[in-house]
């Protein structure tokens, strides 16, 4: 028999339907692994086996008493340390929220719970999901399971759900949850050769996920392949009268429907996404990956969406600016961190609070956040970009009046050593040029392993599809995976 | 639009971050990259464009006007409430006594 | 135009006022929340993980207290906005769990409307006058801070946060503090017609910021102090005058207004400064994230109008041209909703128990209710909500005069024994034997007596000395103690005189 961490979503739940193998024994194997991996990658800021066992233990009681079970049932997961978990500590990895225990599940979790899904620990990612390559995080840097072929340097598993990535190419878990405003489910399974999917923005409710940027963070899901991702995501999304934001929408059968034969569709090729300075390696794959799609039948059309090179820069002020708003309730009074110097007031206590809770890449988003909508720059700055994002949404609803699909690389480079862009915060934004225009424009997209790169490294193609059409974006995914057959994996060093 | 150290303390201290001198003077350079870069923003011809207000097409939906109908948006919970604070009292939070 | 000035060192002073008034929308749960708005309840009893601002906590819209807002602006005749917004406005304070109050600052559900403040010559007022409203916005109130029950710290209570408020934001339209009181008067008075607001200001249900500044008459509009949190009509009026006066003895002495936010002390009846607000000027306002735009459909607005009672100006019109009140009368049952419900029941009762029109019994039943029920209750302390004393049993009452049973004079004495025993009209008059007489004999010999006993007088009368006639009606009254009928009795005397 495999080694049941190499198992995927379907495949455990599948086997554990069938009593090939106990939940319980499923939940233990993985429990191990996050166990023998902590010290090395550093994926899970707390683990939580009991968790696990428990609900597999939930599982296997229902199984033998012959009860329906659920769509994960039996599936032990990785929970991205953004979602709130009653009775866990919840702590979008900051000091701010240390000790944080909140006495309310996330809908998303809940949701999971329900189908079944246990939990392994709460993952590391980037502070308050602020980041490109989990260097922000409080309880220190994610270490990707890969290697460059030769060299044993620390690589980023990127960011901001990069212990979800690494986790899940580690073979810590089978799935795990991300969160995505910018790209930060994409790009880590990018650069891990993992799939990951961000749905049509207010397809997962938001209620009891740690925000960062309201009108752009949207959960998703994160696995091994595209009908693990399409499982977990059916078992996420759905409406939720508490966030004002969710689409009240029944969630679609994708997995039932999944197909990768693309005949009849249209595949879009956005011009403006061969920027200067890409390497030659991302460029091959994006070429490999639309000789894939009309290989599955899929014409493919040049579709031009001109604002592309202004997403970044909108992106970078309208983020920073909800997160400005979104932070300031951390403050020392009702939860958190409290820092209570000597003889201070009110206002030198949220300071210092403030000060020694967040790290410095919050508090530079929070900066250019205040700054951009402090009195007279708010027109200049936050208007403007946000007229800007319509254009950007306008562009791509222009080209999905003509193709179904676009397809482009998920990130410009693989996988970055650690350390390398963290004193430059520009080039470190730069990595989600390709992610950001789909997240302004709200739209469902993901990325799925296309191959290695020459350091053998993974390199991730993006798809990105209309509003609500995750369908289509998944039998995409499925007809590239199909093809890409990427079946490389880290070669365990830890 | 550059920004100066007066100017970032200034913003530090409407975002209630505490900073140092030398954290000020690191951060100025920092600030004024990221902001000459978003400012490529203003090249954008953006005549008779509405700003966004909703990613995707939606209006807001009415909540009926009932009390703890939810246990999780509703109150009567006060030791959920008052459980994380750092200086919870009598049932209140405690902050530094305030003079207004 | 107000004649209202400061008489300066150096001369008149105008002063000019707008009015922000918060006033706490009546609705069951909060504005963006389920937990109660019940007032007094135990510290942070009413409050959810949304009011504390927990993590990925969501604000998710009540829906009353957007149809409170719109009837409120549909009363003072406003525009409605079928397409707003909430944004934030951003600030750190303690009693300010989310680090901002969702507000409405671009986009507010009600533009531009209206109120008109009557004459009142005595006030100052000497012709009715529109005060211009020129929004009102929806928003969440602040939790409330204790200063007394901890030596260094303050106590933060939550269950007002997250309490929906309208902002109803006045021009500056007014320039005396009476044309201030009375224009707070009578939105309170629309607000509880509407039941949009209870209007308590004892309760914090009501609460001003009043705006002040001075110019000399016909200038530019001088810099402007914003008093905050004002809780009563009186306060609001004392806050303007000594702002008012404040202003001109610093500019007079020399100096500038500073544009700031002061604090009212009813103590002193004085203004002074906020310090801790000091810094708080830029509140980097931007749309709410966590919220749609509001868009109201045709139907939503078509329900709340037609929702909307009679109102204030309405029904003073009614009492006088359908009624036939005097201005007086009508502008004091109209004032309050708990008078005018209390009239309203009244004459329904009246003009039932005399099977006659409301319009034929409404003098009686008005003046009965402000010269004769008022005056009782005021001298009890009570309020007309407290009265022991029912609409049914003062129409009964009522009804016995207008049948001609007792006299008005009797009625007073039979009023105070109901006050008193809670007793009915009908059976304090058959115990205590009131019933006026009405027998024509009987009144005719008593009429015959006093004639003869004072010819004198009917001689004097016949002469020509008809102001006599009330002696004779007084003395016939006396013989029958009180219980003779008017009428009765004028009537007889008229044909004994000659």
């Amino acid at each position: 028999m495999t080694n049941i961490t190499d198992l995927g979503v379907a495949a455990i739940r599948d086997g554990v339907a069938a009593g090939q193998f106990s939940a319980v024994e499923v939940a233990e194997a993985f429990n191990a692994n996050v166990a023998a991996a902590q010290s090395a990658l550093n994926a899970f800021i707390v683990a939580t086996p009991e968790k696990a066992i428990e609900a597999a233990k939930a599982v296997d009681a229902a199984r033998s008493a012959g009860q329906a079970l659920g769509p994960m049932a039996g599936v032990p997961i990785g929970m991205k340390d953004l979602f709130a978990t009653e009775g866990v500590q919840t702590t979008a990895a900051s000091r701010m929220l240390e000790c944080f225990v909140p006495h309310y599940e996330s809908t998303v979790s809940r949701k999971l719970w329900e189908a079944g899904a246990g939990m392994l620990g709460k993952l590391n990612l980037d502070q308050f999901a602020m980041g490109s390559s989990n260097e922000s995080s409080y309880f220190g840097n994610v270490i990707s399971p890969w290697q460059r072929r030769g060299s044993n340097a620390q690589l980023t598993p990127g960011g901001s759900s990069g212990g979800s990535s690494a986790a899940i190419a580690a073979r810590l878990a089978p799935a795990a949850t991300g969160t995505d405003t910018g790209g930060s489910i994409r790009q880590p399974a990018a650069y891990t050769g993992t799939v990951g999917i961000k749905p049509t923005y207010g397809r997962c409710s938001r209620w009891g996920v740690v925000a960062y940027a309201s009108s752009l963070d949207q959960a998703g899901s994160m696995a091994r392949d595209v009908t693990d991702c399409s499982i977990m995501l059916e078992a996420m999304a759905g409406f939720d009268p508490k966030d004002s934001t969710s689409l009240d929408l029944a969630v679609p059968a994708w997995t039932a429907s999944l197909s990768g034969d693309l005949k009849g569709k249209k595949v879009g090729i956005p011009r403006e996404y061969r920027v200067d300075g890409m390497p030659a390696e991302v460029d091959a794959i994006w070429e490999q990956g639309i000789a894939w799609a009309k290989d599955a039948g899929a014409e493919v059309v040049e579709v031009s969406l001109p604002h592309t090179k202004y997403a970044l820069a909108a992106y970078y002020i309208i983020a920073p600016a909800e997160a400005s708003s979104n932070l300031a309730r951390y403050d020392g009074v009702r939860y958190g961190l409290r820092d209570l110097p000597d003889g201070a007031g009110l206002q030198d206590m949220y300071a210092a609070t403030r000060a020694a809770g967040f790290g410095d890449e919050v508090k530079r988003r929070i900066l250019i956040g205040t700054y951009v909508l402090s009195a007279g720059f708010y027109d200049a700055y936050y208007t403007q970009a946000q007229k800007v994002r319509t254009l950007i949404s306008q562009d791509f609803a222009k080209a999905f009046e003509q193709v179904d699909v676009l397809l482009t690389p998920t990130a410009p480079s693989a996988a970055f050593a650690l350390g390398e862009n963290v004193d430059d915060p520009l080039s470190m934004y730069l990595n989600d040029v390709f992610t950001v225009p789909a997240s302004l424009a709200g739209l469902p997209a993901m990325s799925v392993p296309a191959g290695l790169d020459a350091q053998g490294l993974p390199l991730g193609l993006q798809i990105i599809g209309r509003p609500l059409d995750e369908q289509g974006v998944l039998n995409a995914g499925l007809a590239i995976e199909a093809r890409a057959g990427f079946t490389a994996k880290p070669e365990k060093w830890w | 639009m550059s920004v100066d150290t007066a100017t970032v303390a200034k913003i530090a201290s409407l975002a209630r971050l505490k900073v140092s001198e030398a954290e000020l003077e690191a951060m100025v350079p920092e600030l004024n990259g990221i902001l000459a870069w978003v400012e490529q923003l203003g090249e954008v011809d953006v005549t008779g464009v509405e700003p966004m207000t909703a990613v995707i097409p939606n209006t807001l939906r009415l909540r009926e006007d009932v009390i703890n109908a939810d246990p999780l948006t509703g109150g009567d919970r006060r030791d959920a409430v008052l459980a994380n604070a750092p200086a919870a009292q009598h049932g209140f939070f405690g902050v530094p006594k305030v003079i207004e | 135009m107000s004649t209202y000035r400061i008489q300066g060192a150096t001369g008149d002073w105008e002063v000019v006022i707008g009015l922000e008034v918060h006033a706490q929308v009546t609705s069951n749960s909060k504005l963006f929340s389920g937990s109660a708005t019940a007032f007094g309840a135990e510290p942070n009893s009413q409050v959810s993980l949304i009011d504390a601002a927990m993590p990925g906590m969501l604000p998710v819209l009540n829906g009353e207290c957007i149809r409170q807002a719109v009837r409120t602006g549909m009363a003072i005749d406003a525009q409605i906005n079928k397409w707003s917004r909430f944004d934030r406005k951003n600030y750190f304070y303690a009693d300010l769990p989310q680090g901002y109050q969702i507000s409405q600052l671009y986009h507010p559900i009600v533009g531009e409307g209206s109120l008109t403040i009557e004459a009142d010559e005595k006030a100052g007022i000497p012709e009715a006058k529109v005060i211009g409203v020129e929004r009102i916005h929806v928003e969440q109130d602040a939790g409330k801070l204790m200063h007394d029950q901890h030596p260094t710290m303050s106590y933060v209570d939550l269950n007002r946060s997250g309490v929906a408020l309208m902002e109803i934001v006045s021009r500056p339209d007014m320039n005396s503090p009476a044309e201030a009181g009375a224009y707070l008067s009578k939105l309170r008075t629309i607000l509880r017609y509407v039941g949009s607001c209870d209007g308590n200001m004892d309760q914090g249900s009501m609460r001003a910021d009043v705006n002040v500044s001075v110019r000399r008459p016909g200038d530019e509009l001088g810099t402007r102090t914003e008093t905050k949190n004002v809780n009563s009509v009186r306060f609001v009026m004392q806050a303007i005058e000594h702002e008012a006066n404040r202003q001109v003895d610093v500019i007079e002495g020399g100096g500038k207004i500073v544009q700031e936010t002061r604090l009212f002390d009813p103590n002193t009846g004085s203004t002074r400064s906020m310090r801790s607000k000091e810094d708080a000027h830029d509140y980097r306002y931007f749309p709410d994230p966590d919220l749609l735009p509001l868009v109201l459909e045709d139907a939503f607005l078509e329900n709340c109008r037609a929702s909307l009672p009679e109102l204030p100006d309405a029904k003073r019109a009614r009492y006088e041209g359908e009624l036939g009140l005097s201005a007086y009368n009508a502008a004091v049952l109209t004032a309050d909703v708990d008078t005018f419900r209390w009239f309203e029941a009244l004459l329904a009762e009246t003009a039932l128990a005399q099977g006659k029109q409301p319009a034929e019994v409404a003098k009686q039943a008005a003046n009965w209710l402000i010269s004769e029920l008022f005056g009782a209750l005021n001298k009890l302390g009570k309020s007309l909500d407290e009265s022991p004393v029912s609409h049914e049993q003062a129409a009964e009452l009522l009804a016995l005069v207008g049948k001609g049973t007792i006299s008005g004079s009797i009625a007073k004495q039979v009023l105070e024994i109901m006050l008193e025993t809670g007793e009915g009209a009908t059976a304090i008059v058959e115990r205590e034997g009131l019933k006026q007489e009405s027998d024509t004999g009987a009144i005719e010999a008593k009429v015959d007596e006093i004639l003869a006993a004072n010819s004198d007088k009917v001689e004097q009368y016949r002469g020509g000395k008809v102001a006599l006639f009330g002696f004779f009606v007084g003395q016939t009254m006396k013989a029958m103690q009180g219980k003779a009928n008017p009428g009765v009795i004028n009537e007889i005397l008229k044909s004994k005189l000659g």
